[in-house]
């Protein structure tokens, strides 16, 4: 609950070699792109999965892929919170930065809370890599840091000391150098390593120098935390009371493919997955071309349009259909999934957001594209629209996703974002056996068959495709006449055409489950989100709770159409405040819909909220001050 | 035409023209050139063996992208230019299906090039028949990406600026393995060639000189008119000498390399250096060469400019599939669970 108001920690110790124990810590490993700076906070991830605690990671990259070395814009970083408790965000400021070099000092520092840890690579500061970031002089000499416990290691050095006698090159010695830093914090945070040894036996198998090399940098950087004695003591952070069962660690794209290939097996139809490459989306392609034993068709489009024409094809051809890209390629499917709408296909379009507008951000989160989705298209085109809430709920989100397409015979959007794509979390394994069956409705026979005859309950049209006798129709984006499916041009046709397409997607409703309310049922403020800033809310309105606040939150999973009990909840507070990193696109559709005079809490850095901001923005109201 | 109809899926009840036309009222303008491809295609599946559910017509928009509703078959009617992505996805999740695509130049070339290109170089298992009339018909008037430099039109009242694209050489040089080019006025020549497209295992892709009585009224008349054709088209045909003419007495060779040039003969006594077609080459040389015969200096050629065999996409998509699933069983709770897990016991 209260995962941020940490104890106070790190103080210098006066008993060396003590352990002393910690409730929760952050984390942040920062350097240039090449310094392998992703991969070092995914090992030291998995590692503290598995010594039990709850975590939540955020990688941040940048959008160049080799920027020059040493200068700010090619700095990369890993942050992670873990816990003995429950752990919602990967935290707000770091307690420990690790900066590989000036630059990641430079750029970082200011996010380091004082008193916090300064792990630095003292080999990589000199006078050349000030210039690159205008140190005009040694930040570990000039005071600037004294705010701050330094640690100064000879990094390359050590590393290249502990690999001695190895036939390597000056530039694979260099490489090890994370695993030394990661072999550090080992020890200082009590981390089993067989995780990581396994990993890179398995990473360099073709080249047994290389896992010699990595392992003794690795097992180096942990003797030298314990013997250097440069920490005084190490901690301890106890497991997390966490459900028992077995998990595993997930990003939210991993969790989004994973839930593709369940659906695959939930409905027993062949998957075709269309898309064209884009940041944050692409891992989904990567990983589902992974899967084709599962009976997983992947293509790899010319454009964004032909990925989703593609699909829509699949989708009249009988497939479980599903395109995915980020907010320039759904501005390029608008056109199709307009014809999606009017032929009534199933289909998912997947949407992983970034910063935008244009190229925007590209490897940043956002919650900028709502409105995209929901009403970016030409004509009245209603779509359903799920999001996911954390990396592993992109699973049962995408299921969903493709229930409710398949179901009501529509292309519906699944909402993620960059963040929760590239951020991770500890999964419970579901059991495959118990997930639930995905349903494809039947037929009629060929003679009750008409392709715009609607189900009652529904109002989905028959999914009949191409190759069975007797069923022979044409499909397209002309005006279609009800029943028949001819194309009309009947005024009275297409008002109701129009009003029966709407009429479909708000069926949805009777699928959406009772929101849940985090909180009192009724009281001073209702903090409203969606999305990836699920875990900064919960957070904060639980921190607000324990303070005895009247605050309560509920976090929307169905975004069209909104969730039937939203109108009673909302009217139950004297205050909406709903946060997004967006200028207010949810805020807009609720006071619209509502008529509340619920208020946006906006932020649109490209980075994820902090606990302490949705906090402060709940006391403001609170206070009756203005946002 | 030697093409192995055992490629072809099982034969059903015996067809007639008859079950190939729709309920739907035709809507072209009277004497459009579009009606007799109709009834061509309308003629010709039923002779196929094909059972009429398996056959889905796949379109863009433009008046030729009528088409489906006028085919009692499966049909798609989609959006402009992307027809050819529909039906590559269909085609991949449903090998069974015969899938054709109808295009104009507008469709197919301008908005649709892209795709166009990309469905040809992947060897989608699908038919593209592109109805090349030189104009935009549906949006009334417009230049295209085939209409000639300096073409007056609604859009350019003082002559079209733009170079035209010849189609024939944009699916050679996206690696089509058939393609082939026919006129909507010679309708058994055009039935020999769309059922050669039919038969063909790949993307065969037909470019149908097809008259807008409206808008782009004669735009073929030198080689459609039966009068004249004879002198301005060239009929190929596979190991056959490249000779044109009412008389059979002119004919194409090479001078300087790779300049042609018209010679012509005594009838029945062709000189021995005619340039000799060649529909199976391994590379696409001399059929861009042959495709690059244009008037007023040459006939036009007409007939199958290539016609080669490589694996299409959907056979090697089901193979890296049937690959994947011999290396590694389908389990998805092994899936799920991953290679890194762990126990958290109950407290
Ligand atoms: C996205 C989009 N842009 C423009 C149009 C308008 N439009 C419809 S058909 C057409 C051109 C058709 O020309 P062509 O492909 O040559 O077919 P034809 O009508 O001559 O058979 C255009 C520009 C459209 N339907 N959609
Ligand atoms: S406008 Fe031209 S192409 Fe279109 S239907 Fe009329 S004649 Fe045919």
């Amino acid at each position: 609950m209260s995962e941020i108001n940490l104890k106070s920690q790190l103080k210098p110790d006066s008993n060396p070699g003590r352990i002393e124990e910690l409730e929760a810590i952050t984390i942040r490993f920062a350097g240039d792109s090449g310094d392998g700076i992703q991969l070092t906070g995914m090992q030291f991830t998995t590692s503290t999965a598995m010594a039990g605690n709850d975590l939540s990671t955020l990688p941040d990259y940048p959008a160049e892929i080799r920027a020059p070395v040493g200068t700010l814009p090619g700095v990369s970083g890993y942050q992670i919170q873990f816990s003995s408790r429950e752990v919602l965000t990967p935290g707000d400021a770091p307690d420990v930065l690790v900066a590989m070099n000036p630059a990641a000092l430079k750029a970082n520092i200011k996010d380091l809370k004082k008193g916090g840890l300064l792990i630095v690579n003292v080999d990589s500061f000199n006078s050349q890599n000030f210039a690159k970031v205008q140190y005009a002089k040694n930040p570990l000499e000039d005071g600037s840091l004294s705010d701050y416990r330094v640690i100064p290691v000879e990094l390359s050095r050590l590393t290249g000391n502990s690999l001695a006698g190895l036939p390597l090159t000056k530039v694979q010695v260099e490489r090890c150098k994370n695993f030394f830093a990661l072999g550090m914090m080992y020890w200082l945070y009590d981390r089993p390593m067989d995780s990581t040894l396994r990993w890179i036996e398995s990473k360099f198998k073709k080249n047994p120098l290389l896992v010699e090399a990595n392992h003794k940098a690795l097992h180096a950087g942990n003797a030298y935390a314990e013997t250097a004695e440069i920490f005084g003591h190490h901690y301890r952070v106890r497991k997390a009371p966490i459900a028992p069962g077995l998990y595993r660690n997930i990003t939210g794209n991993e969790a989004t493919a994973l839930g593709m290939v369940a659906a695959c097996h939930l409905s027993g139809l062949e998957l075709w997955y269309g898309s064209y490459p884009i940041t944050p989306a692409s891992d989904i392609l990567h990983e589902l071309s992974k899967h084709k034993n599962f009976g997983v068709k992947t293509f790899q489009a010319e454009d964004e349009i032909a990925a989703i024409g593609s699909t829509i094809g699949a989708a009249f051809g009988g497939a479980l259909a599903a395109t995915g890209t980020s907010g320039p390629g759904v501005a390029l499917k608008s056109e199709a999934i307009g014809l999606a709408v009017m032929v009534e296909l199933p289909l998912v379009i997947l949407n992983v957001q970034r910063g935008g507008p244009s190229t925007g951000l590209p490897t940043k989160t956002e919650q900028a594209d709502l409105l995209q989705v929901l009403y970016g298209r030409n004509g009245e085109c209603p779509v359903p629209v799920v999001a996911a809430a954390t990396p592993s709920d992109c699973f049962n989100m995408i299921l969903e996703a493709f229930r409710i397409s398949i179901k009501y015979m529509t292309p519906v959007f699944f909402l993620s974002d960059g963040y929760l794509g590239n951020g991770s979390e500890p999964w419970l394994i579901p059991d495959a056996k118990r997930l639930a069956k995905i349903e494809v409705p039947s037929i009629p026979s060929s003679a009750d068959f008409k392709p715009y005859k609607r189900d009652e309950a529904t109002l989905a049209r028959p999914w009949a495709s191409p190759g069975l006798a007797g069923y022979e129709h044409r499909i397209g984006g002309l005006e279609k006449a009800e029943v028949t499916g001819n194309v009309s041009y009947d005024p009275d046709n297409h008002e109701r055409m129009v009003r029966l397409r709407a009429a479909k997607v708000n069926k949805v409703v009777q699928d959406i489950p009772a929101t849940d309310v985090l909180g009192p049922r009724k009281g001073k403020v209702l903090v409203v989100g969606w999305g990836s800033t699920y875990g900064a809310i919960t957070a904060a309105v639980k921190n607000c709770q324990a303070r005895g606040q009247a605050v309560a939150s509920i976090h929307l999973r169905y975004l069209n159409p909104l969730p039937p009990d939203l109108g009673d909840i909302l009217s139950q507070y004297e205050h909406v405040l709903v946060p997004e990193m967006n200028m207010g696109q949810l805020l807009k559709v609720l006071r619209a819909k509502y008529l509340v005079p619920a208020v946006g809490l906006n932020k649109i850095k490209g980075q994820p909220f902090k606990v302490s901001e949705i906090e402060a923005g709940v006391e403001s109201i609170l206070k009756g001050r203005s946002l | 035409m030697e093409e192995d109809i055992t490629a072809l899926p099982a034969s059903g009840p015996m067809l007639s023209r008859k079950d190939f036309v729709s309920d739907q009222l035709v809507r072209w303008c009277p004497g459009c050139g579009d009606f007799a491809i109709l009834a061509t295609i309308q003629k010709l599946l039923p002779s196929l063996g094909i059972p009429r559910e398996k056959y889905v017509f796949v379109s863009g928009i433009g008046c030729s992208s009528r088409f489906p509703y006028y085919m009692n078959t499966y049909g798609f009617h989609s959006i402009h230019g992307r027809a050819p992505t529909f039906a590559t996805g269909l085609k991949c999740v449903r090998p069974d299906l015969q899938v054709w695509v109808v295009t104009g130049d507008g469709d197919g070339l301008s908005i649709g090039g892209n795709h166009l290109i990309h469905a040809l170089r992947r060897n989608v298992d699908i038919k593209i028949l592109l109805f090349n009339n030189k104009i935009y018909g549906l949006t009334k008037g417009q230049t295209s990406p085939t209409s000639e430099q300096g073409k007056k039109t609604k859009s350019t009242p003082q002559g079209s600026v733009d170079y035209p694209v010849n189609p024939v050489n944009i699916a050679l040089a996206s690696e089509a393995t058939f393609v082939a080019r026919a006129v909507d006025t010679d309708l058994p020549f055009l039935t020999e060639v769309l059922r050669r497209a039919a038969l063909h295992k790949g993307l065969a892709f037909v470019e149908i000189f097809q008259n807008c009585i409206v808008f782009n009224d004669g735009a073929w008349a030198e080689v459609s008119e039966k009068a004249l054709r004879d002198d301005t088209t060239l009929t190929l045909q596979h190991g056959k000498p490249l000779v044109f003419g009412k008389d059979k007495n002119r004919g194409i060779r090479l001078k300087n390399g790779f300049v042609p040039e018209t010679v012509e003969f005594e009838p029945g006594k062709p000189p021995r250096d005619l340039l000799v077609h060649d529909e199976k080459a391994p590379n696409a040389t001399l059929a861009h060469l042959i495709a690059h015969l244009e008037r007023p200096y040459f006939p036009v050629p007409q007939g199958v400019f290539r016609s080669v065999e490589r694996p299409v996409l959907h056979e090697l998509i089901d193979e890296q599939v049937a690959q994947a699933k011999k290396a590694g069983s389908a389990d998805l709770q092994k899936l799920l669970a991953g290679s890194e897990n762990w126990v958290v016991r109950s407290a």
